[in-house]
């Protein structure tokens, strides 16, 4: 058991930041939240879409960046203007061309939230979104979610460093007794 | 159904790409040209032994890609942001079932033309061994698909994969090499049957192999 008696609900515009020490399980959460895991007792209910980005990019590495997005983004019906729009929005599209297996580390980092970006997905969940971030990519990152949320959708964040989100609660989780 | 058809291209894609086809066809007229040097040059033996080398050797084909048909996709993270978006575990494997017969099936087909010559054939038998990949290849890609689900979260998932599948893929075997020299179809009657059956269940095996890797 990781944790038990959590409860929250946001509204369109909202964000949560999960905080605690590491190996409570706030990744557990979200990929709970993501319906990825069951849970033990109790439900978690959302209307929206979710986007997951956590430490896997789920991107083909011999296909470049722009094709192994687009992949995603046919899936969740958006179109190549969104990917590019996800692109520009992390300072990718000179990378554009570039096989992901030759990104390195903070750039694979950003095209996962730009994979999240693209996605038209109501719901972020985001697993550490600045691990691995410069400072410039740092403030990108703030300036994304924020757009999100002034576009009425919600972030789900676990984050060691403070973010910068907008009308934000927080929840701390603690090592179970 | 966008989705299946989505998953579908990109797992072809990837099966084309890389050289990931290639590997099962050089593999099967590997064997079609070493087994007449192992047994001799005797025409009579070669031709009423052939098609059951070809059958073998389609099998231990089929066994090559087990490896890279689910476990990287469980690696990288696919398979979950598949279930993020809602898209049943079952549809991703039915798309990786059709994906991998596509891939390797035809190919074989195509593949054992050549090899009927190597092994000196005639015109019949090779009907009937087209005829008999048709039929069973899909159960085979079906055994595939579901064998790769349940090893992927295995170390040294490859040997055990081959344990696995080659006991299941017995059936296929038997009426496959068995519809070549039967003239009255049953055997190839058989052979679909056990495909079809393969490919009935095998959507549900694996999806259930793909939840299962997340626990």
């Amino acid at each position: 058991m990781l944790f038990s008696g959590i409860s929250f609900d946001l509204a369109a515009g909202e964000a949560l930041i999960l905080a605690g020490p590491n190996g409570v399980g706030k990744s557990s959460l979200l990929r709970l939240i993501a319906g990825l895991l069951p849970p033990f007792a109790g439900h978690v209910v959302h209307t929206g879409r979710l986007a997951l980005a956590d430490e896997m990019t789920a991107l083909d590495p011999r296909l470049p960046l722009a094709s192994a997005l687009g992949f995603w983004a046919q899936l969740d019906g958006a179109t190549a203007s969104d990917v590019a729009t996800a692109l520009d929005l992390f300072d990718l599209s000179h990378l554009a061309d570039v096989p992901v297996r030759m990104l390195s580390t903070g750039q694979r980092r950003r095209a996962t939230l730009a994979r999240t970006a693209a996605s038209r997905a109501e719901i972020w969940l985001l697993d550490e979104p600045g691990n691995g971030l410069d400072h410039a990519s740092h403030a990108r990152l703030e300036a994304a979610m924020a757009a999100h949320q002034a576009g009425g959708g919600i972030v789900v964040a676990a984050s060691h460093q403070p973010l910068g989100l907008n009308n934000a609660r927080h929840l701390v989780l603690e090592a179970a007794a | 159904m966008t989705g299946f058809f989505t998953i579908l291209r990109r797992d072809l894609r990837l099966s084309l790409g890389a050289g990931g086809i290639g590997l099962p066809i050089v593999f099967f007229l590997l064997v079609a040209t070493l087994y007449p040097f192992a047994v001799g040059p005797d025409g009579a033996l070669l031709a009423r032994t052939g098609g059951g080398v070809l059958w073998v050797a389609a099998v231990l084909a089929a066994l090559l890609p087990l490896d890279r048909l689910i476990a990287p996709d469980a690696d990288s993270g696919v398979l979950d942001q598949y279930a993020v978006r809602g898209i049943g575990e079952e549809t991703v494997a039915a798309a990786k079932i059709m994906a991998h017969w596509l891939g390797f099936g035809p190919a074989l087909m195509l593949a054992a033309v050549p090899a009927s010559a190597l092994l000196r054939l005639d015109a019949t038998t090779l009907g009937a061994v087209e005829l008999g990949l048709l039929a069973g290849t899909p159960g085979l890609a079906a055994l595939g698909v579901m064998v790769a689900s349940l090893t992927a979260g295995v170390r040294r998932a490859g040997a055990l994969g081959g344990l696995l599948m080659l006991p299941l893929a017995v059936p296929l075997i038997i009426f496959g090499a068995g519809s070549i020299g039967d003239f009255g179809g049953g055997a190839l009657r058989f052979l679909a049957a056990s495909s079809l059956f393969l490919v009935a269940v095998a959507p549900f095996a694996a999806g259930a192999g793909i939840r299962a890797l997340r626990e």
